[in-house]
């Protein structure tokens, strides 16, 4: 056996396993070093599963060598694949250019169990992202929240404790709900093996169960994933955690959850309940589109910026679900692709933030008058960013709202209501983003500004590179958009 | 009979449930959440589910009482009257409780042999353990190696939550000063004047230790295994401490080797998983490890227990030291 | 009988929504994490009971002993899992909750909301 079938496993456990030796590391920086290599890793694997993937299409890998329902399967698709790349790149990104600022937040003799805890939350992500089995996915969301909960409760302001708490409660609620629907589906069909499920599906006639199932399974990732109205656990979870981990989890953390969620809508629900996708819509578009409008019109009151971009997150997640609720490819592809590009516009605004916050001491708008003059590099990749998520030609972030906005277009005359929603609430992001903007260049600087710089040269340089990659996506996109349309595919695969 | 009894401890569990929701006084409420979970013990036994049963005594009416307790102690034991309307929360919960009472009237009845969970995989996993595994319980065949994976998982629950408790209680004005590390405080003297307790207590303890090792060592003849065995040998561990004091205990096993154990155990499993990738297998796959594969399944499955054993007896060590050393403060 | 076939499926739907009243209901948070606790216990009693076979008895094979009935292994195997599961997210709850208890001097959720909105 060559290492490349050992991949998908060795996605998983090489962090995984790496994650107690880091706990033991004691030198200064190593366990940093080590965290970081190890991340590296991950994401050089990843990129080698998407060539193979996209090569010779999904891959599966049995567990103990014992042959799927009866062992675990591992499955990577293009979809999964995409996840792995955004979950992988934004750990090694974040770890590689974000040390100065952890330095910064948390004392040096906490630093092996944060970093430890960081590697759990990758492995949990991706093992997550590769599980063909729907109580795989269980444990690993576990392993993945009881790890964020640490890197959050790493947060310097006391209000962190009662963030984190609140995210432990809804979590493990979400997480319960999803196993309470998994034993019914697995009460009704004898299996675990979510493609196993798919097909045995088609045999049960008590319908009942299997439609609370899905409910249950709904309600319980979309709490985890911050869907309109059971966001509440994330503004202050962002808020309060260390920068460097905001910019981590609000690249990904709740994309692997609505990834699991799509998973069961299309391939386990889709194919075996009748007007199942007539339910997910009229369900999902409502909320999406309440949650975007909402969430925006709170975003343009907020003063704390990093609570700010927590509820532009929320809006951000209703365009993924308004793109998938449409249950048309390009409906999906759109909703699949803004997950990267979204990935790629939050990561730059948080990292500049993070560099904005090695200098400032709040990172409330008062505070910031006139700190572009002071910092012309880390602003101007704010900015760069802000474009992105706003969509601006040119940027990442314009072509998913381009392909959202022609996906939705196809529904009629719902669909122009829909891109009215769309439109104003880019323009509400517009809005927020130029308060920003207009603080910082032509504010008046508060009285204790003189001692700021620019910051440290290496986290801009992680900045920038994130902010380019905007360009780059936005002027490039055929990458994420191959995959995104594999993934769109295959999910309506079997639909007529 | 057992229909009416388990009739009769259902009932006294939702009565158990209501009452521990309803006292005001939250030591009352951890003694009855023991008493919840030896409830739902004797029900899981009567179910068939011995080793669930096991599990359920020794961490839920176990350990849980034990950290729930040394929580109050830093914290105090009454609840506020709370100002929130329940209404709302009453009409969530009536609404779910509806839905799923609704759907169980289309769910298999109890005990049905024709239910679809009772075809499919499970009747395999009985007629395959004997032949590929060649011992008894078939609960530890799966959960040590048709589900290997799954259990691995949940050691790095574990690990994390370890992790998590030191880290968090690492900090805050409560934290034990890293430089002179553990000033026995009032409490952790134990009960050391007491003497019937101790007395007591010490003859107890070495029986628990021994019933521990045997639950790890015949995990695959009878119900147990490492979790099981980690769990009543950490709480074992747990009564010297309470009897000797902390500083007594943690001369014993020092938080340093309760780490150990905790990465030790932990990598160990690991690392049986690794060598199955290495000499041709799939991660985790026993049966690589011997020329006969079905030595090589009870070889594989008898060393990841140790490593649960090890870092799960290790973890809730820690866990409840790290409470236990936690200066009260205000 | 008939009754009596679903009456375990009553009995973890009413444990369950116990739990969950007291999750949002209740402000104190340890009360929450007893809830929570209660919560979970009620999903393992649906999985054991699904499990169930009539005349089964544990799924340990006797030797020698041929047509005996066994209950289902797996959701025993599941359930072990989440138990461990729950009790970690226990420990790591209350670990949260003494640090609450430190910085704030209370536990009750509406006393740190009122705390946090001062400030």
């Amino acid at each position: 056996m060559s290492i490349y079938q050992h991949l998908p496993a060795l996605q998983v456990v090489v962090p995984m396993l790496i994650a107690p030796l880091v706990v033991l590391m004691r030198g200064r920086g190593l366990a940093w070093a080590m965290a970081t290599a190890t991340s590296m890793m991950a994401f050089i694997i990843a990129v080698s599963l998407t060539n193979i993937v996209l090569e010779t299409g999904a891959v599966s890998y049995a567990m103990g060598s014992w042959q799927a329902p009866y062992g675990i399967e591992l499955r990577v698709t293009a979809f999964s694949a995409l996840l792995l790349l955004i979950v992988t790149a934004a750990s090694t990104i974040t770890l590689l250019f974000g040390k100065q600022s952890i330095d910064s937040q948390l004392e040096e003799h906490r630093q092996p169990m944060f970093y430890a805890a960081w590697l759990l939350v990758l492995a949990g992500l991706v093992g997550i992202v590769v599980a063909g089995d729907a109580f795989n996915i269980f444990v690993f969301m576990e392993v993945s929240s009881l790890a964020s909960y640490i890197l959050i409760a790493a947060g310097p302001n006391r209000k962190a404790m009662p963030s984190v708490f609140k995210y432990l409660i809804m979590g493990t609620i979400g997480a319960t709900f999803y196993l309470i629907g998994v034993g019914l589906i697995y009460m009704m069909t004898g299996t675990l093996n979510l493609a196993d499920m798919e097909v045995r599906l088609q045999e049960v006639q008590d319908i009942k169960p299997i439609i609370v199932a899905a409910g249950f399974i709904t309600v319980g990732l979309a709490l985890k994933a911050a869907v309109f109205p059971l966001h509440v656990w994330l503004p202050n979870s962002y808020t309060y955690a260390p920068h460097m981990v905001t910019a981590f989890f609000a690249a990904c953390a709740t994309k692997v959850s609505l990834f699991v969620l799509l998973r069961f809508e299309f391939l386990v629900f889709h194919q075996n309940l009748v007007e199942h996708v007539g339910h997910f819509s009229t369900f999902l578009i409502p909320l999406a589109v309440i949650g975007i409008l909402l969430a925006s019109g709170v975003a343009l009151f907020e003063s704390h910026l990093k609570r700010l971009l927590a509820y532009s997150s929320i809006a951000q997640v209703g365009y993924i679900l308004l793109g998938a609720s449409m249950a048309t490819a390009s409906g999906l592809t759109a909703g699949i692709i803004h997950m990267f590009n979204h990935a790629l516009a939050k990561g730059a605004l948080f990292f500049a933030i993070a560099c904005l916050a090695t200098q400032v001491s709040s990172l409330r708008l008062e505070n910031l008058g006139g700190v572009a003059r002071k910092m012309p590099w880390t602003m101007a990749a704010f900015v760069i960013g802000g474009l992105s998520l706003v969509g601006i030609p040119g940027t990442a972030g314009f072509i998913s709202k381009w392909l959202l906005i022609s996906a939705v277009l196809e529904k009629g005359t719902l669909g122009i209501f829909l891109v009215v929603a769309v439109l104003v609430s880019s323009l509400m992001a517009a809005v927020y983003f130029w308060r920003i903007v207009e603080v910082a260049y032509f504010g008046d600087a508060p009285k204790q500004s003189a001692e700021l710089h620019e910051a440290p040269k290496w986290m801009l340089l992680g900045t920038w590179f994130v902010a380019l990659a905007n360009i780059y996506y936005g002027l490039n996109p055929s990458l994420p958009l191959l995959l995104s349309n594999q993934a769109a595919a295959s999910l309506l695969g079997q639909l007529p | 009979m057992v229909t009416l009894f388990a009739v009769f401890l259902l009932t006294l569990l939702v009565l158990t449930a209501i009452a521990v929701v309803q006292t005001k006084n939250l030591f009352v409420a951890v003694m009855l959440m023991g008493i919840f979970s030896l409830l739902m013990a004797t029900v899981f036994f009567i179910l068939d589910a011995a080793d669930v049963a096991l599990t359920e005594a020794a961490v839920g009416a176990g350990i849980s009482t034990m950290l729930f307790l040394a929580t109050l102690a830093l914290t105090g034991e009454h609840e506020k009257p709370s100002k929130k309307g329940p209404w709302i929360s009453g009409l969530v919960v009536a609404i779910t409780s509806l839905i799923l009472i609704d759907a169980t009237f289309e769910q298999p009845y109890l005990g049905d042999p024709m239910a679809p969970v009772q075809q499919h995989v499970a009747p395999w996993y009985l007629e395959m353990t004997p032949e590929l595994m060649d011992f008894p319980n078939v609960v530890t065949a799966v959960l040590a190696s048709f589900r290997g994976y799954d259990t691995l998982g949940e050691v790095f629950v574990v690990l994390t939550a370890c992790i998590g408790v030191l880290f968090i209680l690492s900090a805050g004005p409560g934290a034990p000063n890293p430089k002179s590390p553990r000033i026995p405080t009032a409490p952790s003297v134990g009960l050391r004047h007491h003497l019937i307790p101790r007395v007591v207590g010490k003859l107890l303890i070495p029986f628990i230790v021994l019933f521990g090792l045997y639950v790890q060592f015949h995990g695959e003849y009878s119900p147990g295994g490492g979790f099981q065995a980690g769990a009543i040998i950490a709480a074992g561990m747990i009564l010297y401490a309470l009897l000797e004091g902390e500083k007594q205990a943690l001369k014993v096993l020092p938080q340093s080797v309760l780490i150990g154990m905790v990465v030790g155990g932990a990598m160990l499993y690991g690392m049986v998983g690794v060598v199955g990738m290495l000499m041709g297998g799939n991660f985790l796959d026993y049966s690589v490890l011997s020329s006969n594969p079905v030595s090589g399944q009870q070889i594989g499955i008898l060393i990841i227990e140790i490593g649960v054993g090890l870092a799960v007896c290790g973890a809730l060590l820690a866990i409840f030291h790290a409470f236990a050393a936690r200066r009260s403060v205000g | 009988m008939e009754i009596l076939g679903l009456y375990n499926y009553w009995a973890y739907v009413a444990v369950l929504m116990i739990g969950f009243y007291a999750v949002i209901a209740k402000s104190n948070l340890i009360k929450k994490l007893i809830g929570l606790s209660i919560f979970q216990s009620a999903v393992f009693l649906l999985y054991i009971t699904m499990g169930k076979v009539d005349g089964g008895t544990a799924p340990i094979i006797q030797a020698g002993v041929s047509d005996q009935i066994f209950s289902n292994p797996l959701p025993q195997v599941l359930i072990l899992t989440a138990i461990v599961v729950g009790v970690s997210t226990l420990a790591l709850g209350l670990a949260i909750v003494v640090r609450i208890k430190e910085s704030y001097g209370t536990i009750e959720e509406d006393q740190i909301h009122l705390l946090d909105h001062k400030s």
